[in-house]
């Protein structure tokens, strides 16, 4: 009976047949495993890595082995770190003299492209473009050299300015050491972030222009709405959706700022710190100071704030308003 | 088909029998260290015609970081691995690197022949070595004798105290509109620190880890106070830390009057720092009788090399061997750590870029009488508090005792 039983069911398929089943059931998984696995290495293991870090002593040139568990003590030292508070004070003036700008530039700088230059729109956007796929090390290597002191050619203009009889007294008579001052180190780095971040943001809000469409714009002028008008009644509303995908890219990439004040002020966060940002007190505290778990926790503080304030974004901008309720 | 490939395998089994009875050895290095190196291989191979070594150079910074991620994950170090002054402390904490000091390396009976100051460097407050020193950077003052003699200047009025050298600094400032005595008023801070330390004191922290820097250390106190002084007097360009681009720029315009630094600066000075300015400058000893230490390399073996006993003899190539110590100076002016090496006949001849001055002998004395410094693992944060707090005394944010007194917490907080 039992013997019977086991014939009876269909245990032998053909082999063709089972290659069918073994491929319908599991090579789409084989297919996009390349994809999990890099990201299994790449991606989640540094994040799982960094948290168990963050929690650990640990000075890397000791080798794995020396790692100390020490709780949350590593949270703490930097949230009584006088010098954290003050990288993520410099982080937030930086990100805000950038950040601002960059917006009040771009959007009308792209309506006025997409209404007035149509014919060289694509020439114009990809002048705009330029800077954001410079190399951000080549940029800052260059404004160095415009803002130095004795050398610079910032400098040089306004001597030269200062010199022109008239408008000269508006200038100033003495080089101005834009580096080594306190109140100019910020909008310094600032600035070049403004450079390189407008065309990018001229390219989101075209690509926003071209989504709405034109028989608005021919009705308002129909009804006798001057350009100003049709501005602020139906290109500031309509923009908002890709408003919002800007202020969300513009606050996460100011508030990770590193390059730009690293090479313009100097790994040291230029004179009095001023422009030491959280993500380069980061690198300072596991590069120089070999204090990776200090370092990994000063990491996913950064994430708990930028993610805080993405959610406020997300709350003013977002959603609720995105259906053009108003 | 079958015979090129029987061919091919027995070609194949040649070479590895070949390989196996050289051993090969890598040297992790960074430029110009990487030139000594390649200049120091046929000499080494006639020695040991058994070992061939290849040569891993990477960027000054990317060698470190490599450096540092082979020793924190166990793997992919070079058998030798040259080490930076700077990085020294930092790769001595922990097992990375192997202690020299003891059996079979026994590196000890070297240090009478070595610069009394390189060894200290290298052994850990638990008394490991962990890398033997091979060239150092002995300060020197450099000096423009053009501009000194236009304001009536004596060398010696320069490095005859603190006070002499601002004094005669306002007066070549005064007779040379447009120059600078030096680029940057913290370096004067940076030798102040250095010189009168008691035994058993560190830069930053003392033997038992306690924080030197205060308001009540005189030391601190007169090198923040003179380096305000010269900023003060608008002494300096301002132009941050060495090889930034102000600095670079004024050396390439020609106008300081002169700069501290390692002897290895003549270097730099004639090959592309300040070509055009060949014969006006010279070289005499730091203000105030200091001697101080800018710099020097050493070599190390990872504790996960498996060819140790190999490394060792390339280290001990590369160090105790006084032809190869002089070879390398005339290669890229790397100044021998190797006491011997120092009584060659080169020393005593002219430098073509300082106008024939004989230099090296002065550089020699300074090496000579450069004090040990003990390290401490947290010298990088002390050194950045540091730093931080002069920069806010030179633009008048802060008072010295402010500074230094918000400093202190700063560090102590660190050294818990």
């Amino acid at each position: 009976m039992q013997q019977a039983q086991i014939l009876s069911t269909p245990t032998r398929l053909r082999p063709g047949a089972r290659w069918e089943r073994f491929q319908r059931r599991y090579a789409p998984y084989i297919f996009i495993s390349p994809f999990f696995i890099l990201f299994a290495i790449f991606g989640l293991f540094p994040i799982v890595f960094s948290a168990y870090l963050s929690l650990h002593e640990w000075q890397p040139a000791a080798g794995l082995g020396s790692m100390k568990f020490v709780g949350l003590r590593n949270f703490t030292d930097n949230l009584t770190d006088p010098t954290f508070w003050q990288s993520l004070k410099n982080t937030g003036i930086i990100a805000l003299e950038s950040g601002i700008p960059q917006h009040v530039i771009a959007i009308p700088l792209a309506f006025a492209i997409h209404m007035g230059l149509k014919r060289v729109k694509g020439l114009m956007t990809a002048l705009y473009f330029l800077p954001y796929i410079t190399s951000v090390v080549a940029i800052s290597v260059i404004f160095v050299t415009i803002f130095s002191w004795q050398y610079g050619v910032l400098n040089v203009l306004l001597t030269w300015l200062h010199h022109i009889p008239l408008i000269g007294g508006l200038f100033p008579a003495e080089k101005v050491n834009w580096l080594g001052n306190r109140a100019f180190v910020q909008p310094a780095v600032a600035s070049v972030v403004v450079w390189r971040y407008v065309g990018w943001n001229v390219v989101l809000y075209l690509s926003g222009l071209q989504a709405i469409n034109g028989d608005l714009y021919e009705a308002a002028s129909v009804d006798g709405a001057t350009t100003f008008q049709q501005f602020r009644s139906i290109t500031l509303p309509l923009l908002r959706p890709i408003m919002f995908v800007a202020i969300t890219l513009t606050l996460i990439g100011n508030l990770q700022l590193f390059e730009e004040p690293y090479i313009i002020a100097g790994d040291s966060g230029g004179i009095g710190n001023v422009a030491l940002t959280t993500v380069m007190y980061m690198y300072r505290t596991y590069n120089f100071y070999s204090d990776a778990g200090l370092a990994a926790a000063m990491s996913w503080l950064l994430f708990i704030l930028i993610g805080a304030l993405t959610l406020i974004n997300n709350r003013v901008f977002g959603k609720s308003r995105l259906s053009g309720a108003d | 088909m079958k015979k090129t490939l029987t061919v091919l395998t027995l070609a194949l089994l040649a070479s590895v029998a070949g390989a196996q009875a050289k051993k090969t050895i890598t040297i992790g290095v960074f430029p110009d260290l990487d030139s000594v190196v390649k200049a120091a291989l046929p000499g080494f191979n006639k020695l040991y015609p058994n070992i061939e070594v290849k040569i891993n150079s990477l960027a000054y910074a990317d060698h470190h970081n490599a450096l540092t991620t082979a020793l924190a994950t166990g793997s992919g170090a070079n058998d030798v691995e040259a080490i930076d002054f700077g990085y020294v402390a930092k790769f001595a904490e922990g097992g990375g690197l192997v202690d020299i000091s003891k059996a079979p390396y026994n590196a000890g009976q070297y240090r009478s022949q070595f610069v009394a100051y390189t060894f200290p460097q290298a052994i850990t407050d638990d008394g490991r070595m962990v890398a033997m020193p091979t060239d150092i950077g002995p300060g020197s003052m450099f000096y423009r004798t053009d501009f000194l003699a236009k304001a009536g200047v004596k060398p010696s009025d320069l490095n005859k105290s603190w006070d002499s050298y601002i004094a005669a600094g306002k007066k070549i400032v005064a007779a040379n509109p447009g120059v600078f005595l030096i680029p940057d008023a913290s370096e004067v801070e940076s030798i102040m620190i250095r010189t009168g330390l008691k035994p058993g004191e560190g830069l930053y922290f003392d033997k038992n880890n306690k924080v030197l820097v205060g308001p009540d250390s005189p030391r601190f106190v007169q090198a923040f106070t003179v380096a305000k002084a010269v900023r003060d007097a608008k002494l300096d360009g301002h132009a941050g830390a060495a090889f930034s681009s102000d600095w670079t720029t004024a050396f390439q315009k020609g106008n300081l009057a002169t700069e501290v630094s390692g002897a290895w600066l003549v270097g730099h000075m004639q090959n592309w720092l300040a070509k055009d300015f060949a014969g006006k400058w010279a070289s005499q000893q730091l203000p105030g009788n200091s001697f101080t230490s800018y710099g020097g390399s050493f070599y190390g073996i990872p504790s996960q090399s498996k060819n140790k006993a190999e490394a060792w003899d390339l280290i001990k190539y590369l160090t105790t061997n006084a032809d190869q110590q002089i070879l390398a100076f005339k290669t890229t002016g790397a100044f021998p750590a190797l006491r011997a090496a120092q009584s060659a006949p080169l020393f005593n001849e002219g430098v073509a870029y300082l106008n024939n001055q004989k230099a090296r002998q002065v550089w020699r004395a300074a090496a000579n009488n450069i004090k040990p410094i003990d390290v401490n693992r947290l010298d990088p944060v002390a050194d950045q508090i540091t730093n931080d707090a002069l920069s806010s005394v030179l633009d008048g944010t802060k008072t010295v005792q402010q500074a230094l007194a918000d400093a202190q917490a700063l560090i102590q907080r660190r050294a818990r």
